[in-house]
């Protein structure tokens, strides 16, 4: 059994991941004659960017209502549903490549199904004689999972808090401040130590699943396949695979590469989870964690909401190492492209949804990510709302599909139960991409998603199989 | 049983809907997101009508021989129902969010038919991909095939019944539901009245044809308009297709 040391930090920071969130963002003055705020909630948010609160003149207008004051309402809302709607895509397909992963990988490599041991955060075995003492002990491993989770959640939260006792001076931009407080902290205080606690931790677990989890994978699937590959390809391939994978996480990269890497971390991650969790625990634990995303970025005191709310004061962009951005690249005319590509990410995001913002202290890059897209301003108005990107969290991406895996290694060979529940999962995700847009704040992404994931499951496990079973067996189409 | 049947299978049944959604649906998000939620609302309609079924089951104590028959007919029948009445319900929702439903209406059909599609078929093709013979005990042998087409059957109809039932919703002619529903019976019922493959396939085939040519005119088509576009000489289709380019 592998020790999870690691991918301990990989599970509560999986659950700092599983909220999407977007700033409070106050409809741009110019945009508010036209309509009358969310009218049956397709509206999108109004995506805004960082610079609302120093520079608050010119990205209302410029970024949300495409620069043309002049336009009737009807266009706008038309506009701005259309917008909505591709930002909502934008996620779709991510999530979608990350399930079909995983459902590809359950249902072809026998390794993911095997019981082969469980993990530590769940030693009640599932081997009962009786239904409820099954009950029980899965009930008892949800229980322990969940306080690993907020307890570790709790950990870095003060982590992240502590260090912003340190004062200084807002009103400067965020890259003379990025600059001043790298600068400014002396060598050794606790609080340094906090943050290379985190960063420390963030990069050893992406370690383990890039090197380790993408050796293990690749061996289980040349194993199914019968195909034969030496060490030394194994190696080299392992070593270019995970290396590339670790810069473009967290550091800079191609932006598709980048999305393509956090997917594929994601699959591993929730294939681990499909893997090494036992049946029922599995679907207790998906539930408890819903309660918890909502509980933990809702309520007032909950430690998601904290980290949001400081990372919005602080006016720091979250570490692009656990949330996935769809953030488009900025579009011709820039002059810098490739910072800028960086910058995308980084820059209109003003946590529009976001969960973890841990700081990426120290980055050398942002002066430069920050200049260019000023300047490219005043010509790029009508872009400008191609620019924006929504985040999602990778700990949703891990539960969705874990979800769905779930469904397809349990439902006994049926296909339908696993459509059914990726359908729930892309209707939760629109419905709560509605919401967003709607109150326009930091929400839980997993909820309603997995509520309606697991309503389906179990109903079309043991009510529509049957009956479509029955029907085919008949030749009876409906 | 060879990947040659599952592919050629896979793109009978589900060929032209994939066709119509790179076509029509692919380039624009929200219809994107429109076709899931017309899948979705399929999803609960069976859901639903699965819940009658296993009830009626669970109520009349589950026997074999004809009862077992006759209540999978009445959940058959059921679940037609049951369906149609999503499709008014998620009318009623693209009604409420967007205002150019007309331009939309493919959409409409299309996310029940491929859910219905994929929901019967889908079990089939996966079978279809391992070791077996069709039709050692006296079956017939085209069941893969019976079955792709008849999916594909259903997957159309499913379009051309969503467009006909919309246009008629928007005119406020109930006559036009109430056939839909009819032609919707018809079709389902006529897969267990007859066991002849032929006969089933044809008759659903022709109840295609005239369902597509009511849903053509429907949708504002006429013969001029159709020998315009086969000829390439419609002005307004060439001018539009570069116009959203």
């Amino acid at each position: 059994m592998l020790t999870f040391m690691a991918s301990d930090s990989e599970e509560e920071v999986c659950d700092e991941r599983t909220s999407l969130m977007s700033a409070e963002s106050p409809t741009p003055r110019s945009c508010q004659e036209g309509r009358q705020g969310p009218e049956d909630g397709e509206n999108t948010a109004q995506w805004r960017s960082q610079e609302n609160e120093e520079d608050g003149e010119e990205d209302p207008d410029r970024y949300v209502c495409s620069g043309v004051p002049g336009r009737p309402p009807g266009l706008e809302e038309e506009l701005t549903l259309k917008y909505g709607a591709k930002h909502v895509i934008m996620l779709f397909v991510p999530v979608t490549l990350c399930m079909i992963v995983v459902v590809a990988t359950i249902k072809s490599v026998r390794f993911y199904t095997e019981k082969n041991g469980q993990l530590i955060y769940t030693p009640f075995t599932e081997d009962t004689p009786s239904v409820g003492q099954r009950l029980l002990n899965s009930v008892l491993n949800t229980l322990i999972m969940i306080s690993v989770i907020v307890v570790m959640t709790i950990f870095l939260v003060v982590l992240y808090k502590y260090r912003c006792y340190k004062a200084r001076s807002h009103s400067v931009a965020q890259a003379g401040l990025k600059l001043l407080d790298s600068s400014d902290l002396p060598p050794w205080p606790p609080k340094v130590l906090g943050l290379h606690f985190i960063h420390g931790w963030l990069i050893m677990s992406s370690l383990m699943l890039l090197f380790l989890f993408t050796y293990i994978y690749l061996g289980e699937v040349l194993k199914t396949y019968n195909v034969a590959m030496d060490y030394p390809t194994l190696l080299l391939t392992v070593w270019n695979f995970g290396a590339v994978g670790m810069v473009c996480i967290h550091w800079k990269g191609p932006l598709v590469l980048q999305q393509a890497y956090l997917i594929m971390i994601s699959a591993l991650m929730a294939l681990v989870f499909i893997k090494y969790l036992p049946e029922w625990s599995a679907w207790v634990i998906l539930g408890a964690i819903s309660v918890y995303d909502l509980v933990a970025v809702l309520c007032p005191k909950g430690p998601l909401r904290m980290l949001v709310e400081t990372a919005q004061e602080r006016n720091e962009p979250i570490f692009p190492a656990l949330i996935y951005s769809s953030a488009m690249v900025w579009t011709v005319g820039m002059a810098k492209l490739d910072p800028s590509s960086q910058g995308a990410l980084q820059l209109p995001y003003d946590p529009e949804m976001e969960e973890d913002s841990y700081d990426s202290f120290g980055e050398p890059s942002y002066p430069e990510v920050f200049e260019p897209p000023l300047t490219g301003y005043p010509g790029e108005e009508l872009e400008e709302e191609e620019e924006r990107g929504v985040k999602l969290g990778l700990g949703d991406f891990i539960f969705y599909s874990v979800l769905v895996g779930k469904a397809a290694a349990t439902g006994s060979g049926d296909w339908n139960t696993t459509l059914a529940c990726f359908v729930a999962i892309l209707i939760g995700l629109c419905l709560t991409l509605l919401l967003l847009a709607v109150f326009k704040k930091a929400l839980p992404a997993l909820p309603i998603s997995i509520t309606f994931g697991l309503i389906f499951y179990f109903s079309t496990d043991n009510l529509v199989r049957p009956f479509m079973d029955t029907l085919a067996s008949h030749q009876l189409y409906i | 049983m060879t990947a040659a049947v599952f592919f050629g299978c896979a793109f009978i049944a589900f060929g032209p809907a994939l066709a119509l959604y790179v076509f029509t649906i692919a380039t624009e998000p929200l219809r994107i997101i429109f076709l899931i939620a017309g899948a979705f609302f399929w999803l609960v309609s069976l859901l639903i009508s699965s819940l009658v079924w296993f009830m009626a089951r669970v109520i009349i104590d589950n026997k074999d021989g004809p009862t077992q028959k006759y209540l999978l007919i009445f959940g058959a029948f059921v679940s037609v129902y049951i369906q149609e009445m999503f499709r008014f319900a998620y009318y009623k929702l693209l009604k409420k969010a967007s205002e150019g439903l007309k331009s939309i209406n493919p959409v409409s059909g299309l996310g029940f038919g491929i859910m219905s599609g994929v929901f019967s078929f889908v079990n089939t093709l996966s079978d279809s991909l391992g070791p077996g013979t069709v039709g050692i005990h006296g079956d017939s042998p085209q069941f893969f095939l019976y079955s792709a087409f008849m999916t594909l059957v259903i997957i159309l109809l499913h379009v051309f019944w969503g467009i006909v039932f919309f246009d008629g919703c928007e005119k406020k002619k109930w006559g036009i539901l109430l056939i839909v529903l009819l032609t919707h019976l018809l079709v389902s019922a006529q897969t267990f009245i007859s066991s002849y493959y032929g006969i089933n396939l044809a008759s659903a085939f022709i109840i295609l044809v005239l369902m597509g040519t009511w849903a053509f005119l429907a949708a504002g088509g006429s013969c001029r308009s159709l020998k315009l576009c086969l000829l390439c000489q419609d002005k307004n289709f060439l001018l539009y297709n570069q116009r959203s380019r």
